[in-house]
């Protein structure tokens, strides 16, 4: 008889590299320790994994690093919680536990051929940046590729060594925009939702891939249908408590869908199928 | 598989005896006012008159249990080098349950296809499961908040059980229901029971007969949904509850679970624990946001779960065995059997309403 799987049990791995993204956003990167586990891990963009931080227990977040890109896993931790200022204090070398791949994917294949508008909100950004990166480095896969990634000011805003890059780049439209004016800030000065009219993406062959805090995503759901998004054109991903991360622990339910395996991904029009409990 | 025996009142005692020699028996115990599952000590009554206070969830599914242990601590060759070994703490040994009543062991079958079955399983569920046998008493009488046969149940429902006892005149009549219950019924203790099948029939006649009518509880599963949003109706409905969890911890078909880690120095464990979905902190996010921010929007769930999103995942099976814990335990009186109904009314009336607009 082979032995069940402990869906509960984590793989060990060990910190390859943080970078301190924010005053409270830290990025980890991670291998699993066991070679054949690592080498043998694969996931699809969107998905989360759980961190044990030994001791102190365990939090969900999303690999934010592309499946193109196996070298680590890479998950970018806002300081909220208790796990979350545990994993604040480890560093290059410390252990960690990792489950993963948990719940469901962005529909990157049926997104093929298509424009994709990202729109991102503060620590919002990270499952958009793998996904994003995936189709950057998928390129011919995918038609126009447009970023609009905002955070309250520049210094909230995460993945700052990468946005020269984005934004230099010919094939990514990127835009970047704060709340307020800041003196030296060279980018946008608005609220997402309002800069996101200005730039008035196309609906027409088109996907919008949007997450950020609660009230961000309310007046982004906005914009886009103004400008004729579509309810199954629009696709995000949510945040629950979540504890076992396998459907079994009953917390994070939606009605009778579970955001850690039925979710966290879903297109606005499943949204409006679920009772209204987000 | 069904075999029947006969087993005398005065032998009893004897076949206990015989079970516990052969797996850690669990038998019904007099506890103040409660009754409450434990060790088999011959010399401490089994309490068979009334049913537990508490189901025998907690001997598959313990309020609190280790799911694995951890040692930190340093590479001996390279002191700035941290290690860190995880070893998972799974459960092992026999148990046999003796005397729970239907309702008790039919949880188990609530809980079975959530987490033994499909692709993730639970492993300490599953090995307590196998290990464990159920021997259930028959209820001669249901109480007040007993609801059993509103949830497709009965005093003498054997799903769940490995042997079902039927009482009859100077003893039992003991049924093997599983293969793990014929192992446990064939005892010299056990005779014949041929001559009772008469008194079996009759058992199982009276105690059905005495049950009042069940209402039809098909609607429910659509109406918990199409009035989901009318936070005035479970605002009004929950007003009693103090939102203490009683119902949850007495519940044998609530699972919901946390994990929580302990450490000591460089020694440390992974918990998991019962939860209670009645409290705030249940579904608190991080960020301060909380999805079910009243006591309203909790009991909604709770209720919804057994009602309708679990028959709509489980080919239509209530998550109720309709034992009435929840009814006799509340402190502040909050009775699901009137929730349900009165949501059920509540949606046919505001369906009604929607027509004539």
């Amino acid at each position: 008889m082979t032995k069940m799987p402990n869906p509960y049990l984590p793989d060990m791995a060990t910190i390859i590299e943080t970078v301190q993204e924010t005053h409270n956003i830290k990025t980890f990167r991670v291998r699993i320790d066991n070679p054949e586990r690592m080498a043998a891990f694969s996931f699809q963009p969107g998905q989360v994994g759980q961190l044990s931080a030994f001791g102190t227990g365990e939090a969900t977040f999303v690999i934010n690093s592309p499946p193109t890109r196996m070298d680590y896993l890479q998950f970018s931790v806002m300081r909220a919680g208790e796990v979350t200022s545990r994993l604040h204090t480890l560093s290059a070398g410390d252990k960690v536990g990792v489950r993963a791949p948990l719940g469901n994917h962005f529909p990157y294949e049926s997104m093929k051929g298509k424009n994709v508008v990202f729109v991102g909100g503060g620590i919002g950004m990270a499952p958009l940046r793998t996904l994003m990166l995936y189709m950057l480095d998928n390129r011919k896969d995918y038609g126009k590729i447009t970023l609009l990634y905002g955070a309250k000011s520049p210094d909230d805003m995460a993945f700052s060594a990468e946005l020269p890059e984005w934004l230099s780049r010919d094939d990514l439209d990127a835009t970047l925009t704060i709340d307020r004016e800041v003196p030296g800030w060279e980018h946008n000065v608005g609220l997402i939702p309002n800069v996101l009219r200005e730039i008035g993406p196309d609906p027409d062959n088109c996907f919008a891939v949007t997450c950020g805090p609660p009230i961000m995503i309310k007046f982004t759901l906005q914009a886009l249908k103004d400008l004729g998004f579509a309810d199954d054109q629009i696709i995000t991903t949510l945040e629950k408590r979540m504890k076992c991360g396998v459907g079994l622990c009953g917390r994070c339910n939606i009605g009778s869908k579970y955001v850690c395996v039925d979710g966290p991904v879903f297109s606005y029009a499943e949204l409006k199928d679920l009772p209204n409990e987000l | 598989m069904q075999t029947s025996k006969f087993l005398a009142e005065a032998s009893l005692g004897a076949w206990l005896d015989e079970l516990a020699a052969k797996a850690e028996l669990i038998v019904p115990k007099r506890d103040g006012n409660a009754v409450v599952f434990g060790p088999y000590d011959p010399d401490v009554p089994v309490e068979l008159s009334q049913e537990a206070t508490a189901p025998p969830k907690s001997i598959v599914f313990p309020p609190c249990e280790e799911l694995m242990h951890f040692t930190q601590g340093k590479d001996p060759e390279d002191p700035t080098k941290p290690l860190l070994q995880l070893e998972e703490t799974m459960p092992s040994g026999r148990k046999v349950v003796f005397g729970a009543r239907p309702c008790g062991a039919r949880g188990f079958t609530i809980f079975d296809p959530v987490f033994g079955s499909g692709e993730i399983r639970d492993p300490y569920y599953e090995a307590r499961r196998a290990d464990t046998a159920f021997i259930t008493l028959a209820c001669a009488e249901s109480g007040a908040a007993c609801f059993c046969h509103w949830v497709g149940s009965g005093p003498a429902d054997a799903t769940g059980s490995d042997v079902l006892l039927i009482p009859v005149e100077g003893g039992y009549v003991a049924e093997a229901i599983t293969e793990k219950g014929a192992e446990l019924v064939a005892s010299s203790l056990l005779t014949e029971a041929d001559a009772n099948a008469d008194a079996v029939e009759a058992f199982r006649k009276k105690v059905t007969e005495a049950l009042e009518p069940a209402p039809a509880l098909d609607a429910a599963p659509e109406s918990l949904l199409a009035i989901f949003d009318d936070m005035d109706f479970w605002g009004a409905i929950s007003s009693k509850c103090i939102s203490c969890g009683a119902c949850t911890y007495l519940c044998p078909t609530c699972y919901c679970f946390n994990f929580t880690d302990e450490s000591r120095g460089m020694e440390g464990k992974r918990l998991r624990t019962w939860d209670n979905c009645m409290s705030f902190q249940f579904t608190q996010e991080a960020s301060g946001h909380n999805p079910r921010p009243t006591k309203g929007h909790r009991l909604k769930n709770r209720v919804g779960h057994k009602f309708s999103y679990y028959p709509g995942l489980h080919e239509g099976a209530f998550a109720c065995c309709g034992c009435g814990r929840c009814i006799k335990s509340c402190p502040a009186g909050v009775d699901i059997r009137e929730i349900v109904l009165a949501a059920m009314a509540h949606a046919k009336s505001a369906g009604k309403e929607q027509a004539h607009d």
